[in-house]
């Protein structure tokens, strides 16, 4: 306590001293020595998913750097309002780069970027900067896991029928549905994706819930985009088979978890704290995938046949490889007309904005 | 809908209401005591922790259950401390119990992250639960029959007993019940600990049962509902029961619906059911004239001993 407030005092001395000679040198278009970052979270560091892999990300990026960067979080920030009080707080509270890693936070985001241009911003999953050059956006490509998971649920299904524990219906979520759903239906044609829209990222016993309420409606691969081990679980409790969601949660349910879409933001997170120690930082707008290491599958469990391995470890090879783009048409919506003619891929700003669904998904 | 299905749909009501039922008789008899104790979401998840944490180090759920109960006690504990005899506001310090709550569960469950624990095995032999009509009567977790058995027991105590009358006593006047003589502040402390113990069952029914792991905020705002459940039942333990299990239905139905592939309404609608359904018993009750909100007299007010 007493450090940092000392600290502050000393930060606060010098910059009087420097207003007051006057010298209002341009150093902050050049590198840093340090960077202090912050991160905004929209769950519990504690969730075991989404929020936990963001915080992973963190503390290796503490590692990698060292005493170059200090790091500071706040979790359980309700998407909203409050966002924008707590962003705006932490780029008061002289951050030199704030990381807001959820799709809600984006237009609380875009308004502090407009009202603190020297402190730096970067939004993960959403679409627009509102034109603020100060505000980047990062965003993996979890779909070309979803490809993967689809391929899998479809070669174990018995009943055909797969249930999807969705949280709220953004295009980052639709998108997934869509490749898991298109990725199933190429091994079998009638494979149907059954949605249950929870309302919320993090809900344990309501996604426990929905997850029986699909088992019970006789789907017998629970796969989920929600933050919470609960849907596997309770797909562990009824002989089910389900996969971890942005994080490896084989312990929570040996038996149902076949694998995971492991989200790797470290790599990410280390390079932008790099390019503004460099002075090198911009705005940009990237949506890395398997290929760049961002995203990656947990380890697929000893119980899946050879078969299923082989098929789903394929898309893995093709989609690193850049062979494989699951939304390759012809692709039919949910009426049965064909929305991509053969052969063409759906643009990746169409993907960000995407609000159909594929033939196949019931919501 | 075949019997399989509908089986197990009420197996997911019961599940989903036990813990609100629960949290809510433990709330309803500290209420009825006369105070307002808003901190029953921090005191579940304290409960859900130290259940989950007891039961994985020992491997035995039962002495979970048990550490999760005297450890919501023992907050509430501090509750009762800070409102009866330093007499702080009641609705700021039970909020600042949630607060409370939240903060410890989670430093509490740091180390208990990313793993799983032993849960309560069924209770009935095997043979009892071959058949779906079976299975919905004997195959639930022993906390299911235990909220149906508490249900009895806070009901008979209420209604029945001399401690109960005293209790009520209390809470309707207790100015007089202190006149005639009774111990206002120990009859308050004995159900606030009371009201501590059945949240922090109810908590550890999350983390030990429902789903069970251990992850921050387990209970997502359960406590809150359990609260207004109090007032849905109007104060009394029968209604609490009916309240719970119909709060569960709503719930696992708008899930049901969902999965069915019933897509009629915007699943908002469908989210929005169990608010709605609340409100709109709650205006039935307080319109009937008799039954109506009957909420003791001191509820949330200060005591002081005169002379």
């Amino acid at each position: 306590m007493f450090e940092l407030s000392r600290r502050k005092l000393l930060a606060a001395g010098a910059a009087l001293g420097l207003a007051a000679t006057s010298v209002a040198p341009a150093f902050a278009q050049d590198g840093k020595e340090t960077v202090k970052a912050a991160f905004v979270y929209v769950g519990p560091v504690g969730d075991y998913g989404w929020t936990y892999a963001h915080d992973q990300a963190r503390l290796c990026l503490e590692k990698n750097l060292g005493d170059k960067v200090t790091t500071s979080y706040v979790e359980n920030v309700a998407e909203g309002p409050d966002a924008e009080r707590v962003i705006r707080q932490l780029a008061q509270d002289g951050n030199d780069i704030v990381f807001t890693t959820s799709f809600g936070f984006m237009n609380p985001t875009i308004k502090v970027a407009k009202q603190f241009p020297d402190v730096k911003f970067e939004h993960a999953t959403g679409y627009t900067t509102g034109g603020n050059a100060n505000m980047g956006l990062y965003n993996s490509k979890f779909y070309q896991g979803r490809a993967v998971l689809g391929t899998i649920a479809a070669k174990m299904s018995k009943s055909g029928k797969a249930g999807y524990v969705a949280s709220f219906p953004i295009p980052e979520v639709v998108m997934g549905i869509n490749a898991f759903q298109l990725a199933a239906q190429k091994i079998n044609p009638d494979f149907k994706t059954q949605v249950v829209w929870v309302n919320s990222w993090y809900d344990p016993a309501k996604e426990a819930d929905a997850t029986r309420a699909l088992l019970s409606q006789g789907a017998d691969v629970i796969t989920q985009h929600t933050d919470s081990p609960a849907p596997l679980q309770a797909a562990e409790e009824a002989g089910a088979i389900a996969f971890g969601q942005a994080w490896n949660m084989e312990s929570f349910a040996p038996n149902a978890h076949m694998t995971a879409i492991v989200d790797q933001w470290c790599p990410y997170y280390t390079g932008r704290i790099q390019a503004l120690l460099d002075g090198t930082w911009e705005a940009d707008n990237v949506w890395l995938g398997m290929k760049e290491g961002e995203v990656e599958m947990a380890p697929f469990n000893a119980k899946m046949p050879e078969d299923v391995k082989a098929a789903a470890q394929k898309i893995v090879d093709e989609t690193k490889a850049g062979t494989y783009e699951v939304f390759t048409g012809p692709i039919k919506d949910q009426s049965g007309e064909v929305k991509i003619p053969e052969g063409e891929v759906i643009p990746e700003g169409d993907l960000l904005k995407m609000d159909w669904y594929v033939e196949g998904v019931q919501s | 809908m075949s019997l399989d299905l509908l089986v197990a749909i009420l197996m997911t009501v019961a599940g989903a209401a036990t813990p609100l039922l629960i949290a809510g008789l433990g709330e309803l008899v500290v209420e009825k005591s006369g105070v307002l104790n808003l901190g029953v979401e921090g005191m579940m998840l304290i409960g859900a922790v130290t259940g989950f944490a007891v039961a994985t180090t020992t491997g035995l759920p039962v002495l979970g259950a048990l550490g999760a109960m005297a450890a919501a006690a023992l907050a509430s504990a501090i509750f009762a401390f800070l409102v009866l005899t330093l007499m702080a506001n009641q609705v700021a310090t039970g909020l600042a119990l949630t607060i409370f709550g939240t903060g410890v569960s989670a430093l509490i469950g740091a180390p208990f992250v990313g793993i799983t624990t032993p849960t309560f095995g069924p209770i009935f032999p095997e043979a009892l639960t071959s058949s779906p009509l079976l299975r919905l009567v004997f195959g639930h977790s022993p906390v299911v029959y235990l909220g149906l058995i508490l249900t009895l027991a806070v009901s008979w105590f209420l209604a029945r007993s001399r401690a109960g009358l005293i209790l009520r006593a209390v809470g309707e006047s207790d100015t007089a019940a202190h006149a005639i003589g009774y111990p206002v502040l120990k009859v308050r402390y004995c159900a606030i600990l009371f009201g501590g113990a059945m949240a922090g069952l109810a908590g550890s029914y999350y983390s030990l049962v429902l789903t069970p792991m251990w992850a921050e905020r387990l209970t997502a705002g359960r406590g809150w509902i359990a609260i207004a459940l109090v007032v849905f039942a109007s104060w009394k333990p029968g209604r609490m029961l009916a309240g719970a299990y119909l709060f569960g239905l709503v719930i696992t139905m708008e899930l049901q619906a969902k999965a069915a592939g019933f897509n009629m309404f915007a699943p908002e609608v469908l989210a929005a059911l169990p608010y709605v359904a609340t409100i709109a018993v709650l205006a039935i009750i307080s319109a009937a004239k008799r039954g109506g909100a009957n909420a003791p007299a001191c509820l949330g007010k200060s005591f002081r001993a005169t002379a």
